[in-house]
């Protein structure tokens, strides 16, 4: 078994499927989000079915906390040995000669969604966990979607959020596809895999950079 | 044409090293790459220096001796060739060329622009066999029907010529495309199945015991590979992997 940990390719996998996991949960949550725009009641009514449900909050949130930190500490290690990998580096190497900027840089587009995931959790997760357990405040089916318009209201924040989603679609554009190779999948449907990743990868960070720009330019006016 | 060359010198495993400049005049194009570094040492040689160390053999492209990093990439900038079918007529007159040695952890340089490759042959024979009895009862190729696409992917795979390239090419100095079609090249056939779940467990393991990085599906490999192994055989290993593991 502790072969198996160290093994390179179950190290692939393990990173393959938790960045699955992770992309699958993307879209749902973008189809939660794009409500706030079309059907703010709808938002109002699946977030608080999101906050207040057993099975979301106690089993399916912590697997979704568990698959982050998977596929980041994987992402860690992995760099980390890849650099020991050629301890002597090149003096001339040119890495763009044979391979995409997205492909070879993952770790700073990682990184950059690793630190937009810092302040997305302070900025919600902190604020439920806040509202919820330790105000004690009573359940309030409606206020989801105030607070979250009001969220976008700094120039700030809108921009950060920005930033971070178009480094998002980047990391999308090699990982998707790149994680069926590390499960072995490279057949007739490889081409379609690549359309659908390339497709996925600029519509869903799009979608979510239209979001917060949209609450940004209609703030509610009290 | 004239050329500056700004070349690897290191004087054995234990020393430092550094980039040398020389500067040649008289390359012609049709010389192979390996030929012009022939002039420089003759040079060198006349003035009473120290030639500059390299690889090589055959210098037909089949052997995988020869190496170098051309400008930041393994057998230059040519596609499909290894350094000695690479001609100087991809470069021009005032050009500099940087050549470098291989570099992995796991390919510890010798002198100069020489790397030690032989994790590879380790990794080869950690599993990269049959043990077939062939000697003395040779049984005719085609009594076990197999299928021209399986043939033809292995043959394929098999035509890897174990020069290292793909791990000098990848930011992760990862053996994987090397590994895969060595493993690949029997997955595909029934002679090949006898040993296939100790096989791609037992030369991945040699794989990762030898330092080499882990593959991020860059496919730098595929693109530098002089013999156009394709990704195609990571993802085979991969699956050969995966069920040899859950296999147990
Ligand atoms: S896979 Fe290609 S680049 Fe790698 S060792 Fe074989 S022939 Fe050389
Ligand atoms: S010297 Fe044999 S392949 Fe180049």
């Amino acid at each position: 078994m502790s072969g198996l940990i160290k093994s390179s390719i179950a190290r692939k996998v393990v990173m393959a499927l938790s960045g699955l996991f992770l992309v699958f949960f993307l879209a749902q949550h973008f189809t939660i989000n794009i409500t706030s725009v079309v059907a703010p009641d709808t938002f109002n009514e699946w977030s608080h079915f999101m906050g207040y449900n057993g099975l979301v909050q106690f089993i399916l949130q912590p697997i979704l906390i568990a698959g982050v930190i998977v596929h980041f500490v994987m992402g860690i290690a992995l760099e980390i040995k890849n650099n020991k990998a050629r301890a002597i580096k090149y003096k001339k190497y040119n890495g763009a000669a044979n391979a995409s900027w997205v492909s070879r840089n993952m770790i700073i587009t990682g990184l950059v969604v690793l630190a937009f995931l810092g302040l997305h959790f302070y900025d919600f997760w902190v604020h439920e966990i806040d509202y919820k357990y330790i105000a004690g405040n009573a359940e309030d089916p409606t206020r989801y979607y105030h607070e979250t318009v009001e969220k976008f209201e700094p120039f700030w924040r809108t921009a950060l959020y920005v930033v971070s989603f178009v480094l998002l679609s980047l990391h999308l554009w090699h990982g998707f596809a790149s994680s069926f190779q590390s499960m072995g999948v490279n057949n007739k449907y490889t081409p379609a895999i690549q359309t659908f990743t390339k497709i996925y990868a600029i519509v869903i960070p799009l979608g979510f950079i239209f979001i917060a720009l949209y609450h940004h330019f209609n703030p509610i006016t009290h | 044409m004239k050329l500056n060359l700004k070349i690897w010198r290191q004087k054995d495993a234990n020393s430092k090293g550094e980039l040398v400049d020389y500067t040649l005049d008289g390359v012609e194009g049709d010389m192979s790459f390996l030929e012009m570094l022939d002039v420089l040492n003759e040079d060198l040689i006349n003035n009473g220096k120290e030639p500059v160390h390299f690889d090589h053999d055959c210098r037909e492209g089949i052997c995988g001796t020869c190496s170098l990093q051309i400008n930041g990439e393994p057998h230059g900038p040519d596609r499909l060739v290894t350094t000695c079918q690479l001609h100087m007529r991809k470069f021009k007159d005032g050009d500099t060329i940087v050549i470098e040695p291989f570099r992995a952890t796991a390919f510890p340089v010798i002198k100069d622009l020489v790397v030690d490759r032989s994790a590879f042959d380790r990794i080869q024979q950690a599993g990269g066999y049959i043990s077939v009895n062939t000697s003395g009862n040779t049984v005719d190729a085609n009594a076990i029907p197999i299928n021209k696409h399986d043939a033809d992917d292995s043959f394929y795979a098999a035509t890897c010529i174990g020069c290292g390239a793909c791990v000098a090419a990848c930011k992760n100095a990862s053996a994987m495309l090397f590994t895969s079609a060595k493993v690949s090249q029997f997955a595909l056939l029934p002679q090949g199945r006898v040993e296939a779940t100790e096989r791609v467990q037992n030369m991945v393991r040699q794989m990762d015991l030898e330092g080499f990085g882990n593959c991020t599906n860059t496919g730098a490999c595929e693109v530098e590979c002089p013999k156009g192994i394709s990704l195609e055989n990571i993802a085979r290993m991969n699956r050969e992997y995966l069920s040899a593991t859950t296999k147990g």
